[in-house]
């Protein structure tokens, strides 16, 4: 295991013989001996750590101080001189009684019900293109390149366009439904009311599967061959292979890939913001977006910060579940 | 491998964070205001033509206008008004805003609480011609009373009642309505055939306000009593939101689809002649970029109870306009100064308000005949005679997102057949107040 670390520096001093590198052979013994078998990775690291404290730990310390101010207002100019509330922030946030906690309460059951309908939807659709794809046919790149269309495209101008398409009297998916198959008795709303739940879940679907898509057909592609013509020769069936081979083998793939989907997911904002502009439909009213209006419409940041820390406290929480949950699996399933 | 694991664990932990804490950043700005940048401003204007490239084609030789005055170069920079005051508020935050921008005057006391605006004293204002020059009432919109404004009016509007000649010809009416009952009479006839009587922008907060403000002065009631608390539920507001609300839901005067507008969507259904009558602010040079013929429609004055319009009970509009405003801590306060004073000189504000369709609230400009065509009359008259300025209180701002969104939800009842009654109007209004009082 020693020899993991020696080698490059071997390298470099071989190439060294070449020119410039006799110098740099006798200055890294310089380096304690502690550095360069222990701390060397940390070296390493230390860049990005410096660059994900300025620009993450920073930013996020700061919205935790706020989330303990009275920040409205009358103080965002010179937001350092902001009342100390303590704890009142989160107490106002957490009274589900009142009508900030129960507009909470209800946005964040909203968005749960959000993220495992799309989470759901988009590893399913996702997986099954990716098993289609596997074969190889005639067309098939360019099949590719099309489910990764949503993928690529910019974010605003695509939720924009689907905005126009939702419209009630001139947009095209009523004119289908509607007009066209006669499936509804009149021309329904997409963008307000009960039904913009469905249409932020239906946008939010198209958006995200592609990544799905497209990690699960990289995963897709590391199984052997031989194990789905063995299990054929043995008589297994498609569903058997996937349930057998393919499922099992796409576990380390699905424990990152649904990891990733949830919390973003669970974080869009883009999606709704586009779709309804900052007074979205209670129906679809996301955490995210109520967090905004709390901050940004209604200029109140304290309880907007109180509520953004919650919210990283519970994505925290469910990550380390998650974490714990499916490597213990993991190891459970190596044991056997 | 504990060691990858403490880096990951690291790196995730931070990247979660990154993803919910969207608060931070900030610099105080105390007095502020130098003249460190004396040669360039930048300004925020706000869309006030059919949209930001005309807005463009409008501004841009006036400050070239001003450039060769001054030698002061300005960057502009035409801000959507959906996005507007959530860039002001952004900026006043981070104090890295524009050296000028424009603010609607209906948040002139929200903005002015915040402290980040050069408050408007007398000497501010000897520097741009002095406070006499401009109508009271604009004035009197531009910040809370008894405290030096925090912006200078600009451009002065009031709401009319636009409807179309021929619709009305074709469904048999002489002119238009005075009152509202004649108005719901004249919707009747006018509501058939797929086309509607009157648009609406549901989806709009603040337009929202401003109708169901008006008719709640028509109730005799107001949004916030005299110490500042928010009366939302009083029974003059609740029957003011309920009457706007049933010209939807019980009289059947506005087409469902109208509910989910908020991209003016009602005036080019008004251009395209689609409905008879819409209820806008100076929306002349909209139906003109809409292919509208001037003769094609008519101004009113928003109908009221009795059919006069006047003070008090037979207020009919909200005092609307816009201010233009200087940030403290700008770079080049005497270049800002200069820059306001240019914009609200006597003849800018005639070519200005021209353009724009707006009534100048500097006085001697409004005295130009081009502001006596028959539309601008009725804004002039209802801007001297029936309108009321929206409260003067720092949380007007959080008081139109709150209303505003309760009377969208209404809209969306209405559109959707859910019955919509003074009870539901009033749990609505009863939720908005609660928000507000938190």
């Amino acid at each position: 295991m020693t020899s993991t670390v020696t080698p490059p520096v071997r390298k470099t001093g071989s190439g060294a013989d070449r020119g410039d590198g006799g110098a740099r052979r006798r200055r890294l013994p310089r380096l304690p001996d502690r550095i360069r078998h222990g701390g060397l990775p940390y070296l390493l690291l230390l860049p990005a750590v410096l660059l994900e404290l300025l620009v993450h730990i920073v930013p996020m310390v700061i919205g935790i101080v706020m989330s303990f101010r009275e920040l409205t207002q009358f103080y965002i100019n010179n937001w350092d001189k902001a009342p100390w509330r303590a704890f009142d922030n989160y107490k106002i946030v957490v009274d589900f009684d009142a009508p900030l906690g129960e507009a909470l309460l209800h946005s964040f059951y909203v968005t749960c019900l959000f993220t495992v309908i799309t989470v759901g939807l988009s590893w399913l659709f996702g997986m099954a293109a990716a098993i289609m794809l596997q074969e190889n046919f005639r067309g098939r790149g360019l099949l590719r390149a099309v489910f990764l269309t949503p993928y690529a495209l910019p974010v605003y101008a695509a939720v924009i366009t689907w905005a126009f398409m939702f419209q009630r009297d001139n947009g095209i998916i009523n004119h289908v439904l509607h007009d066209q198959l006669g499936l509804t008795d009149e021309p329904s709303f997409w963008l307000i009311g009960d039904n913009s739940f469905i249409a932020l879940v239906v946008v939010a679907v198209w958006k995200s599967w592609p990544f799905a898509f497209l990690m699960l057909m990289a995963g897709l592609q590391n199984i052997p061959r031989e194990l789905y013509e063995a299990a054929s020769i043995d008589g297994a069936g498609i569903w058997q292979q996937i349930r057998k081979i393919t499922l099992p083998s796409l576990r380390p793939v699905n424990q990152v890939l649904v990891l990733v989907l949830f919390l973003w997911t669970f974080n869009d904002f883009n999606t709704p913001y586009v779709l309804f502009g900052d007074s979205a439909p209670e129906a679809a009213n996301l955490i995210s977006i109520h967090i905004y209006q709390s901050s940004f419409v209604t200029w109140n940041f304290g309880t907007g910060s109180a509520m953004s820390v919650l919210l990283l406290l519970f994505l925290l929480l469910v990550t380390a579940v998650y974490l714990v949950a499916t490597s213990r699996g993991r190891k459970g399933s190596g044991a056997v | 491998m504990r060691r990858i694991r403490a880096a990951a664990v690291i790196t995730l932990t931070t990247a979660l964070a990154a993803t919910v804490t969207g608060c931070g950043g900030g610099t105080s700005t105390d007095e502020g205001g130098s003249n460190d940048s004396p040669k360039t401003l930048t300004y925020w204007a706000s869309n006030q033509g059919p949209n930001i490239e005309a807005d463009k084609k409008i501004l841009t030789p006036e400050l070239k206008k001003f450039e060769k005055e001054t030698g002061i170069k300005v960057k502009l920079e035409v801000v959507p008004w959906s996005d507007l005051l959530t860039r002001i508020l952004a900026a006043t935050t981070s104090g890295q805003g524009p050296d000028v921008l424009n603010i609607g005057n209906t948040w002139s006391a929200s903005l002015q609480a915040t402290g980040a605006l050069l408050p408007w004293d007398d000497k501010n204002f000897e520097a741009i011609g002095g406070r006499d020059r401009f109508v009271d009432s604009a004035v009197a919109s531009a910040g809370a009373e008894g405290e030096p404004p925090a912006a200078v009016p600009l451009y002065s509007l009031a709401y009319a009642l636009y409807y179309n000649k021929q619709m009305f010809a074709d469904a048999g009416i002489d002119g238009p309505p005075a009152t509202w009952d004649e108005l719901v009479a004249d919707g009747k006839k006018l509501s058939k055939d797929g086309k509607w009587a009157l648009g609406a922008e549901g989806g709009n907060l603040s337009n929202n306000i401003h109708q169901v403000f008006a008719l709640g002065q028509q109730h005799g009631a107001d949004f916030f009593d005299a110490s500042g608390k928010p009366t939302f539920t009083a029974d003059g507001n609740v029957a003011a939101v309920k009457q706007y609300i049933d010209f939807m839901a019980k009289d059947k005067i506005i087409a469902p689809g109208n509910a989910e507008y908020a991209q003016n969507q009602s005036l080019t259904d008004f251009a395209k002649g689609r409905t008879a009558m819409v209820l806008w602010q100076a929306a002349a040079s909209t139906f003109a970029s809409q292919g509208m013929k001037p003769e094609d429609w008519g101004a009113a004055p928003v109908p009221v109870p009795s059919g006069v319009p006047g003070a008090d009970k037979q207020v009919n509009s909200m005092v609307a306009g816009i201010n233009i405003a200087v940030f403290k801590n700008t770079k080049n306060v005497d270049g800002a100064r200069k820059f306001v004073k240019f914009m609200t000189s006597d003849a800018e504000q005639k070519l200005l308000n021209k353009t724009y369709g707006s009534i100048p609230p500097v006085a001697a400009a409004q005295a130009d005949p081009a502001f006596a065509a028959p539309d601008l009359k009725v804004l002039r008259d209802t801007l001297a005679n029936s309108a009321a300025p929206l409260p003067q209180v720092p949380e007007e701002s959080q008081f139109e997102t709150a209303v505003g969104t309760a009377v969208k939800d209404l809209w969306a009842d209405a559109a959707s057949g859910t019955p919509v009654t003074t009870e539901s109007v009033k749990k609505r209004l009863d939720k908005a107040q609660q928000q507000m009082q938190q």
